[in-house]
């Protein structure tokens, strides 16, 4: 009965379910046995004395049990909180999962390129970032295992993580209702030993790295006529781009991370950088899902050009 | 000077007839009737039918969730069997059932008055409420909407092929009927309570009416316009949920919840209402802390529109955002929670007496406290995130809706059909109806919990084999659950026909309805009823009658 825990995160919630039925049991267990009691000694027909109640009395019992369900809720609500906001910082060095959700199917990409439909091959041990868009409705990554679930939505990218503790096959649903075949888009997150893992993705057949994909894409998609070296429209290098501050035209700053990247190239006027003019026409339409992944991955690759030569011995 | 003895010494003058027979015995003159208490029973007939459509429905989708494999249905038919259910659930029985019925019939009376503030608009209400139904009905004859009740963009605006927009005008419309009722209730309140009938002299039935009517007429016309929304980017491609075009699927999960978590408060205060009357009444208390149980279904309804947020935790709103309305949505359950321990408090040192009535309201208090610590749960983000979209989240709002109104929509409508159609109905059966439905209903739904916690999500027309156990049992209970809502239509149709006649007041309660008599006359009252008091008078039989004081001046013979 009890659903198996397969993540770092799972017992956290688990102490939390369990520990809201205590509290749940103790008040079914309250109100049944007063109602119970009550029902027995003042039925109808019995001699028991049945007094006023005194209206003090009344308001004290009330003003008492109000705090006191105030106060048990209120610890109710930073207990679980905690365990939230826990969850909010995803660790750096988190492998990268990037999954694209379209009716009815799953398909999820290692970054050496190595791809999956409704299976997910992961490392026991390994925080795994999830980089995830859907390519029509919304979907939803529901791996009960690891008490791990996140809505998959159309035209962003959301993030989730998290951390198997245990080998083995869980499930991977799809949890948010999405046409005719929402109850088969599912499949299974396999969870193995890390040499076991590391020998699975070396049987995979060796294709390039999303990155080097990435960076065939640039050059044919004519990313390089403006953002390369020698162009001569004057458009932002994208080297080291990735996770920069970017200072925005008309004020403010924006950290240059997936969701931004994937915004510039498909609704280029959206956030300009500041001191550039609009001329970049979108993508949208030209670059599929499968293609962003890939140009983003390569533009993460690429590390600042250092502006002097190293001088090497 | 009237005491308890002689109740129904307002409209007691011999000779005189009910509504049922004043004003013609035609169908035109039923149809075209402004009369509050025959439009009660056009919406019962109109209530009932979407009620056991939306049942036949369950009962189908329990058939095909017995076994994993989807052999029963196609993923289609199912598909559009459990919208179907929703839609006509939530919008043509649970938010119209109390209000439209015991509503319509019992608030002018209890409040004194010979009838609603605007009979015409009331009548109206009720067309708006058939014609919407008419095109939901429409829309499922011609082949069915696919997108789940929750009509979740872009799925349903630019994905399903089914019959969307028809479904949606339905509930559009259903929707100014629920707003006319809700003004129509309110401008009654205010406007046409007796003499000395003050606010802290209402019955909380009355509250109940005024607070769920405040939230029909705020919440509703945020249903509208989502609906509308809908509307334009399906049928005429206004990129407003769409992505490509720089729309925000988001959006209209934000519009949506915003009157539908509302609107869970709609179909469950009217239920606070009920179940207060009839636990005073059988108890023979006054309500235990009768104003706190004001103040907190003022203080459900206001509260009620900021948690919306949390049927969003997973969508990728701001995790921000979530903390506050997990921190809301605890918030809301204290005042709840005040509710089950005063109706608790009110069987302190009672004279309590085990009706029919009676056991479906001390059901309604068990399912509503289990539905309402589960909501506990789901107001835990991380639990939340767990159970977001599947049977744990099924579970917890049939318990407060299905449980909990359905129980008390029930246990109301024994409660006053002996005012109501003027006949008494077979007590022995009733309770056995009451039991069978507490317990068919915690055998359907509990299991759910579990399957919910263990993954499974909702609207799976297949499922893994490991939940197939507690589906079953579940598919059982249901067998279980559909015997007690269809037993009482032998009973009480053969009470509308053969029943004993009833006293005016059969149960011995004070409040105003009772004072006239069963059925009440087409006026309601022979004389414009004055208040004096609290309306709950009562007191354990033997015990210091000196609480007992008349509900209303001393009337002229006259």
């Amino acid at each position: 009965m009890r659903p198996v825990e397969a993540s770092t995160y799972a017992p956290r919630v688990d102490s939390i379910f369990w520990m809201l039925t205590a509290a749940s049991g103790a008040v079914i267990l309250l109100v049944g046995t007063l109602v119970l009691f009550f029902s027995i000694k003042y039925r109808r027909g019995t001699a028991t004395p049945r007094g006023p109640v005194p209206d003090r009395l009344s308001r004290e019992v009330e003003i008492g049990w109000t705090a006191a369900t105030a106060f048990a809720f209120l610890f109710f609500f930073w207990f679980a909180a905690v365990a939230e906001t826990t969850q909010f910082e995803i660790p750096r060095k988190a492998m990268e999962i990037h999954v694209v959700a379209k009716q009815w199917m799953w398909k999820l990409e290692h970054p050496n390129g190595t791809r999956e439909i409704n299976t997910l091959h992961v490392p026991v041990g390994v925080p795994v970032r999830l980089v995830m868009t859907s390519q029509d409705v919304i979907h939803s990554f529901f791996v009960p295992a690891f008490r791990t679930k996140q809505d998959v939505l159309p035209g962003r990218y959301v993030e989730a993580w998290f951390e198997a503790s245990k080998p083995g096959t869980y499930h991977l649903f799809c949890t948010e209702y999405c046409g005719t075949d929402h109850s088969r888009m599912g499949g299974g997150i396999v969870v193995q030993s890390q040499s076991d893992f590391a020998r699975w993705i070396d049987a995979q057949p060796q294709g390039d790295s999303l990155a080097d994909q990435g960076a065939v894409l640039f050059r044919r998609m004519g990313c390089t006529g403006c953002h390369g070296g020698s162009s001569r429209i004057r458009a932002p290098s994208l080297a080291g781009v990735f996770g920069r501050q970017q200072p925005l035209e008309g004020g403010g700053f924006v950290t240059a991370d997936e969701s931004y990247l994937r915004d510039s190239i498909l609704l280029p006027n959206k956030q300009v950088v500041a001191g550039y003019q609009p001329v970049m026409p979108s993508y949208q339409g030209v670059a599929s899902e499968d293609d962003l992944i890939r140009l983003i991955a390569y533009l993460k690759s690429q590390k600042v050009v250092s502006p002097r030569p190293e001088v090497g011995p | 000077m009237s005491t308890l003895e002689d109740t129904g010494a307002l409209a007691r003058e011999p000779g005189r007839t009910s509504f049922l027979t004043e004003g013609g015995t035609t169908v035109r003159s039923w149809l075209l009737s402004t009369d509050h208490k025959r439009i009660a029973f056009l919406y019962a007939a109109g209530i009932t039918f979407f009620f056991f459509l939306g049942g036949a429905a369950a009962t189908l989708i329990r058939a095909e969730l017995v076994t994993p494999a989807g052999d029963l249905l196609t993923a289609d038919e199912y598909n559009r069997l459990f919208t179907l259910h929703g839609v006509i659930m939530v919008w043509f029985f649970l938010v119209p059932s109390i209000p439209t019925t015991l509503g319509n019939f019992l608030l002018p009376l209890m409040i004194g008055a010979r009838e609603v503030a605007f009979p015409r608009l009331n009548l109206f209400s009720w067309y708006l409420y058939m014609g919407g139904g008419l095109l939901t009905l429409l829309s499922l004859l011609l082949g069915g909407v696919d997108t789940g009740w929750t009509f979740y963009t872009p799925f349903s605006t630019l994905y399903s092929n089914s019959y969307v927009l028809l479904a949606a005008a339905g509930v559009f419309v259903v929707g100014f009927s629920s707003i006319a009722t809700g003004i129509n209730f309110l401008a009654t309140i205010h406007l046409l309570r007796a003499k000395g009938m003050t606010w802290m002299r209402m019955p909380l039935f009355a509250w109940a009416m005024y607070t769920v009517s405040l939230v029909m007429v705020l919440a509703t016309p945020v249903l509208a316009i989502s609906l509308l929304l809908i509307f334009a980017e399906r049928a005429f491609g206004l990129p407003i949920f769409d992505p490509r075009s720089g729309g925000d699927p988001l959006l209209f999960q934000h519009l949506f919840w915003f009157y539908s978590h509302p609107a869970v408060y709609i179909m469950v205060l009217p239920a606070f209402g009920v179940v207060s009357e009839i636990i005073a009444c059988e108890a023979r208390r006054r309500v235990f802390g009768y104003e706190f149980m004001v103040y907190a279904m003022v203080a459900i309804a206001v509260i009620g529109f900021m948690v919306w947020g949390h049927h969003m935790f997973v969508s990728g709103q701001s995790p921000f955002a979530s903390l506050v309305f997990s921190f809301l949505s605890f918030v809301v359950a204290v005042p709840s929670a005040i509710k089950v321990f005063n109706w608790t408090g009110t069987l302190y040192r009672g004279q309590i007496r085990f009706s029919a009535p009676m056991l479906y309201a001390l059901g309604f208090v068990g399912l509503f406290t289990l539905g309402g610590l589960t909501g506990l749960f789901l107001a835990s983000i991380p639990i939340d995130v767990q159970v977001t979209d599947t049977y744990f989240v099924v579970a917890h709002f049939h318990y407060i809706m299905v449980g909990g109104s359905v129980s008390a929509f029930f246990g109301g409508l024994h409660f006053w059909w002996p005012k109501i159609t003027g006949r008494m109905y077979s007590e022995t059966l009733a309770k056995f109806a009451a039991v069978s439905m507490f317990f068919g209903f915690n055998f359907t739904f509990f299991p759910q919990f579990i399957l919910g916690y263990m993954g499974m999500p909702r609207r799976y027309h297949e499922y893994p084999p490991e939940f197939q156990a507690w589906h079953v049992m579940s598919s059982t209970g249901a067998v279980v659950l559909a015997f007690a809502y269809l037993w009482p239509l032998f009973y009480l149709g053969w009470s509308l026909v053969k029943g004993e006649r009833a006293d005016d007041n059969p149960h011995d309660a004070t409040g105003l309805e009772w004072q006239t008599s069963s059925p009440p006359p087409k006026d309601n009252f022979a004389e414009p009823p004055i208040v004096t008091g609290t309306p709950y008078r009562y007191h354990a039989e033997g015990f210091a009658p000196h609480e007992v004081r008349p509900i209303h001046a001393p009337q002229d013979p006259q």
